[in-house]
């Protein structure tokens, strides 16, 4: 007795695909970080452009000021890296939507990914390398907490 | 109509043709523009525009940001005078944009994250965006006074 393949079969069965679904992932990600971030970048806004005098208060002594401290440092390093990967994650697919050839897609693609792994680390060795007081600067340019030279 | 054929009475057309034909062909029209959808032709359509639009705006500005904030590492003198441009009348109505474009965005992702995981987000998709225009106008008439009076207002 021979079989008979079922009506509609594929040339090629579909391929069972093993391991993590990244576009599930990259889905779940956007609407996690997002809401995280609006925590983040309100907070971010009002604390530098809304509080005090605004963006005119903004000067090495003021971002020094608040690398000084853990929290700050906390809330930016998260603000870094989940704002830069949520757009980048956004571009990705603004590319795969729009870029109909094949080379100029991947092109595009490994532009954003390139500059997203220069710019979290970039980013991230200033954030943890950072010296709010750095030798030889005027004291007039640093904030009030560093020792007098 | 019916005939004698034959000894018997047989119709001589089918029966659904018996009704009176109607004079002339019923017009059917078709609609010049396809109907609207959830993403298609209104707010849901704007919306998702806006989206895309703001998302790739302050991506760039990221960019930017990140790159402008790594110059604290270089030197006070470095940061300062970068940062100083952003003091400046026309880059503080650019704040303005750039908070208005990041307030939409995450209104309207909020928005989004309701239609996809609340049971009754989809049929109040349109109710919602109005609730994000609105809140965003609101956030606005908050941040564009306190923003004018930075950037006009003489004392630093």
């Amino acid at each position: 007795m021979s079989t008979i393949e079922a009506p509609r079969s594929p040339l090629k069965p579909a391929r069972r695909r093993r391991g993590i679904n990244v576009e599930k992932w990259g889905w779940i990600y956007m609407r996690a970080s997002g809401v995280v971030l609006v925590v983040l970048i309100f907070g971010h806004l009002f604390v530098n452009l809304v509080a005090g005098a605004g963006v005119k208060a903004i000067d090495f002594a003021f971002v020094a000021g608040k690398l000084a401290d853990p929290f700050w440092v906390v809330w930016d390093t998260l603000l870094l890296w989940l704002a830069l990967l949520h757009g980048a994650n956004g571009m990705r697919t603004i590319v795969n939507d729009y870029a109909n050839n094949r080379m100029v897609r991947r092109l595009m693609l490994g532009a954003i990914a390139l500059s997203t792994i220069a710019l979290i680390t970039l980013g991230t060795l200033v954030i943890y390398t950072f010296d709010p007081c750095p030798a030889g600067s005027p004291a007039n340019l640093l904030p009030s907490f560093c020792p007098v030279r | 109509m019916i005939i004698r054929k034959e000894g018997s009475l047989l119709p001589q057309n089918p029966p659904d043709t018996l009704a009176s034909k109607p004079l002339s062909t019923p017009k059917i029209s078709f609609p010049r523009r396809p109907a609207g959808t959830l993403y298609r032709g209104r707010e849901g359509m704007w919306s998702w525009v806006m989206h895309r639009i703001t998302g790739v705006a302050i991506y760039f500005f990221l960019l930017v940001h990140i790159l402008d904030t790594s110059l604290v590492r270089l030197s006070p003198e470095s940061y300062n005078a970068v940062i100083s441009s952003y003091k400046t009348p026309i880059m503080g109505l650019g704040e303005i944009a750039l908070v208005a474009a990041i307030g939409l965005h995450a209104l309207n992702g909020l928005r989004i994250i309701l239609i996809d995981f609340w049971s009754v987000g989809t049929k109040h998709q349109r109710l919602m965006f109005y609730i994000v225009i609105g809140l965003w106008i609101v956030l606005l008439a908050g941040f564009v006074p306190r923003q004018l009076m930075h950037i006009f207002g003489g004392a630093a």
